[in-house]
């Protein structure tokens, strides 16, 4: 690829702007967050800022390569991810009940993420060829349907309810911004309600346990709802202006769980109070805004739903993981992206900004 | 890209993107509303619950007050236990974990498994108490083989030390775990389980001076409970001093004079009711309470025939018999001055209506005035003048002296006594009174039931001209800056009205009793002090089929010892000018002057020797001004 001057004058800085601002809050809380650990290795907070770096890389060189090439890749990528998700099913790794990784010498590779960025860019493929002036029918919509459902399916398995959720409500945004007919429209709804009505039956004992928690909390306090509980008292305990770094006394002496992945923001909450949690929703909101800004400009409609996509994956994971961390939600395990320390989350949300970016350099016609 | 050139500014596109932007910027408000009902409005209650959670308030507990005596002698404080103890939840293999200890603390396995098994009643956040006060080498050896016992602790606490070992144990009292039901009265507000109360005595009346007031120690901890820093501090406030009537040299003494004798021994102050000496026999060691009592210790003391738990100057119940004479001589001067100079004939046997009532002397005293009769402890003298006066008017100046109800002894469980009447029999037997039974009175014996304390209090009155004082055990109770929470002052109860020249008569007799030929209480005679005092042999009561037996036994020439009569002498010093009175009885001890005697003179001697003492200490102590 040659050096081209657009790069540099195209550049959507405020895009890494916000990343790398929200990013770097994130490591700062991090570091309180696990301040009073004895490190194993490197901190925590060593190992987000490396992820962080090495993200930001990966972003700038996805963002140098023309998205428009990912629409022929789509496809192959697809069908290896899914491939990828078959083989961690038979011979995966096994975490926390789970199995989600396979092996690839140092790195564990989470196919489940990958999907995330592969099912998008397939929509972006479907949906970008294939205007409906009048919105999709349910004919139209059965390839879609079952081009997702397979991999929902194999996640399901893993088990990974969460990545499964997120990959759903990922592509069902992108179906509605697509357009839907009001007769598919409804036949939708229908079929979500009584498909989570009969979901309540497959779902595992771990996974009721936690919607029952999540309804009633305080009925097993030491158990399952001890995440919510504590979460929700470092949260309301950090008051207007927060307890200040370092000094949120929920986090620091251990009585929030999982401070570091999950429920990093319950830390934030707790230090920075509700002041600090305001900027940081701000900051959000801003780059999901932002995200929506550039599909618009995008400057073909396979951008338009691949921007549009990527927003859509960060948005549905600040949402969910918010929600959960401050007690709408059941607990599902969803990292806040930029946030909640982990490799995985950091690549996949910075493949997604990489793409953004990418879309949104070439805005321009020429 | 040719599908529609003009795509991007189609209004559905447009309207979809207005649509997203709004859906997005609604969920965010929600978000923040959210938040804003946690920390702002909800801030309060979250704030409390996460202080709640990284603070624990530990309870310091305070050191209970001291006791002294009158002198300002330590009797009572306190000292360091350790106690072993086991957190039921962390322990995973109790059998294994049982057996190591069984190596290591000075119990057998079969203990160990029983506290262990009494302890799973328990809650299990609460230790099991597995051995208490083992020695400080115990105490190391356990912690340093802590990683193979887990769940065990070891913990200090401080329990009374005695100093006196088993002296005055029946005043003090002991102290003992608090039970379910003390815990749910009021009297025991913010006492915690645990914690050790006082339950018998003055550690339980006085509970609320001796007790103190436990410390807090705010801290914060981690998730796992652990230690970080202690964040607030109240220091406990120790248990108040309190100072007792007592003398701990003539307790000593008191207890030692009764040797292995069982009985009840008290000394009275005459001019206050202070109580100087109190013994009770046998007797326990509180220090055993303090060390956790093991049930078959409590059962020995539970069952032995001679209840070393019962504070018998209180709770004794002693025909006075021969003791009894000085109020029946009272009563009689009073209601006819000229049995002053009554003379009557003992030879022995005295007869009422076909029955024979005997003198202790089987040939009789002969000729016998009121001094002689009170010297010898004539019967016959008394059976004659007794009837003479009738029970009534004997009853009126026996409850003058305070017998027939309690003395009001600043302690419970003190028995009332028996002083009958005509009144008292028809509602208790509803039967009428006969003239025997007068007579029997007469010499303190029949119905007539009294308490060691009532027989001293009765003696200090005969000593002080009639003065019937509530007897006082505390002195006063200060805090340590000094200040008198308690002070007791001398308590007239009520007064005994007898002519000077009745006093005089009656006191004349006593001094005789020891001190001329012939007296019964010649063992309590001292050469320096002239003791006025008198005699009682009490039968005890027999029941029927206990005759046979009697019968053998007599044939044998040895009674029984449960058969015995118990030996009484109530005395006071000096007789010129009384200063303490003494009420002794020495259970089947035979007969009131050898037994009880020598005990009395030895308090005697004792009290003596200690004013001796301060006169001197006193005189040197001017010497160096």
């Amino acid at each position: 690829m040659m050096f081209d001057r657009r790069l540099v004058t195209h550049f959507d800085w405020v895009l890494l702007l916000t990343v790398c601002l929200l990013a770097l809050t994130g490591v700062a809380n991090l570091y309180s967050a696990t301040s009073g650990w004895a490190p194993v290795g490197a901190p925590i907070y060593v190992k987000q800022m490396v992820w962080l770096s090495g993200g930001v890389v990966l972003a700038l060189l996805l963002s140098c390569f023309d998205y428009r090439h990912l629409e022929y890749f789509s496809v192959v990528g697809y069908v290896l991810t899914v491939g990828l998700l078959l083989v961690v099913l038979v011979l995966g790794k096994t975490s926390m009940g789970a199995t989600r990784w396979i092996a690839l010498g140092p790195i564990n590779l989470q196919p489940s993420e990958v999907i995330k960025i592969v099912m998008i860019l397939l929509l972006a493929r479907i949906f970008g060829r294939s205007a409906h002036p009048l919105g999709y029918s349910f004919y139209d919509l059965w390839r879609p349907a079952l081009l997702l459902i397979v991999p929902v399916v194999l996640i399901l398995k893993q088990p990974d309810l969460g990545t499964a959720m997120m990959l759903m409500f990922i592509s069902v945004s992108m179906l509605v911004f697509a357009g839907l007919q009001r007769g598919t429209f409804y036949g939708l709804c229908a079929v979500a309600v009584s498909g989570l009505s009969g979901g309540w039956f497959f779902l595992h004992d771990y996974q009721k346990s936690r919607i029952r928690t999540f309804l009633n909390p305080e009925q097993d306090p030491l158990g399952s709802g001890y995440h919510i509980i504590q979460s929700k008292i470092a949260v309301g305990s950090g008051g207007f202006f927060g307890k200040g770094f370092l000094a949120g006394t929920q986090s620091q002496l251990s009585f929030l769980p999982e401070r570091h992945t999950d429920f990093a923001f319950s830390v934030f909450a707790e230090e920075w109070g509700f002041a600090g949690c305001l900027l940081l929703l701000l900051l959000y909101l801003f780059l999901i805004v932002w995200g929506l800004y550039v599909s618009r400009r995008a400057a073909d409609r396979f951008g338009m739903f691949l921007a549009l996509g990527v927003t859509a994956m960060i948005f549905w994971h600040i949402v969910v993981n918010l929600g959960m961390v401050i007690g709408l939600l059941p607990v599902v395990g969803v990292p806040l992206p930029l946030f909640s320390y982990g490799g995985t989350s950091m690549v996949t949300t910075m493949i997604g900004v990489g793409l953004l970016m990418s879309v949104s350099m070439r805005r321009f016609k020429f | 890209m040719g599908l529609d050139s003009n795509w991007r500014d189609h209004p559905r596109v447009q309207r979809r993107f207005l649509l997203f932007s709004l859906a997005v910027a609604l969920v965010f408000l929600l978000l923040i509303l959210r938040l804003w009902y946690l920390q702002i409005i909800s801030f309060e209650r979250y704030n409390e619950r996460s202080v709640r959670n990284r603070t624990r308030v530990l309870s310091l507990s305070a050191p209970r007050g001291p006791i002294y005596d009158r002198d300002g002698h330590l009797l009572v404080d306190n000292r360091p236990s350790f106690d072993v103890s086991v957190m039921r939840q962390d322990v995973v293999d109790a059998s294994s974990l049982l057996e190591r200890l069984a190596r290591l603390l000075p119990a057998d396995l079969d203990a160990l498994e029983r506290r262990w098994k009494e302890g799973t009643r328990f809650p299990v956040y609460r230790p099991v108490p597995l051995a208490q006060d083992v020695s400080r080498d115990t105490v190391e050896r356990i912690q340093e083989h802590s990683r193979d016992l887990p769940g065990v602790l070891t913990e200090v606490r401080q329990v009374r030390n005695y100093l006196a070992e088993g002296d005055a144990a029946h005043l003090v009292g002991y102290l003992g775990e608090i039970t379910e039901e003390e815990l749910a009265s009021d009297r025991y507000d913010g006492y915690r389980p645990g914690d050790y109360v006082g339950k018998i005595a003055l550690e339980k009346s006085f509970e609320s001076y001796l007790n103190g007031q436990a410390g807090r120690r705010l801290v914060e901890v981690d998730v796992k409970g652990k230690l970080l820093r202690q964040l607030q501090m109240e220091p406990p406030l120790p248990g108040n001093r309190m100072f007792l009537t007592l003398s701990r040299d003539l307790q000593e003494a008191a207890n030692q004079a009764f040797g292995d004798q069982s009985g009840a021994a008290v000394a009275l102050d005459v001019h206050s009711g202070e109580v100087l000496a109190l013994v009770s026999q046998p007797t326990f060691d509180p220090g055993h309470f303090a060390r956790g009592i093991g049930s078959d210790e409590w059962q020995t003391l539970l069952t032995d025939s001679r209840k070393p738990l019962q504070n018998k100057v209180l709770s004794g119940l002693y025909s006075p018999a021969s003791t009894f004479k000085m109020v029946v001589a009272l009563a009689a001067l009073r209601e006819k001055p000229s049995n002053a100079q009554r003379v009557i004939d003992c030879s022995g046997r005295f007869e009422l209506g076909g029955s024979t009532f005997r003198c202790w002397k089987k040939d009789g005293h002969g000729p016998t005035g009121l001094k002689k009769a009170l010297r010898e402890s004539c019967d016959v003298w008394f059976y004659q003048v007794g009837l003479e006066l009738g029970i009534e008017k004997l009853a009126t100046a026996a409850r003058e002296f305070g017998l027939g109800a309690p003395v009001g002894f600043p302690l419970p469980g003190e028995k009332e006594g028996v002083i009958p009447s005509r009144a008292w029999k028809r509602e208790r037997f509803n039967a009428p009174w006969y003239g025997g039974e007068t007579v029997i009175a007469a010499i303190g014996q029949g119905f007539v039931l009294s308490t060691p304390i009532q027989l001293a209090v009765m003696t200090a009155a005969l000593a002080n001209g009639g003065d019937v004082y509530r007897p006082q055990i505390i002195r006063r109770i200060e805090n340590w800056d000094g200040d008198i929470l308690l002070q007791t002052e001398p308590e007239l109860v009520r007064r005994a009205e007898f002519s000077d020249n009745a006093w005089s008569l009656v006191r004349q007799g006593l001094v005789a009793a020891v001190n001329e030929a012939h007296g019964t209480g010649w063992a309590a005679h001292l050469d320096t002090v002239t003791v006025a005092g008198k005699t009682g042999t009490s039968q005890v009561v027999r029941r029927k089929s206990d005759e046979e037996e009697e019968l053998a036994a007599e044939e044998q020439q040895e009674v029984p010892y449960r058969f015995r009569p118990h030996a009484l002498f109530v005395a006071y010093a000096p007789a010129d000018d009384p200063q303490i009175a003494v009420a002794v009885v020495v259970e089947h001890g035979q007969h009131g002057g050898s037994a009880a005697g020598p005990i009395a003179k030895a308090i005697f001697k004792e009290y003596f020797r200690l004013q001796k003492q301060r006169n001197k200490d006193n005189a040197e102590g001017d010497d160096d001004v």
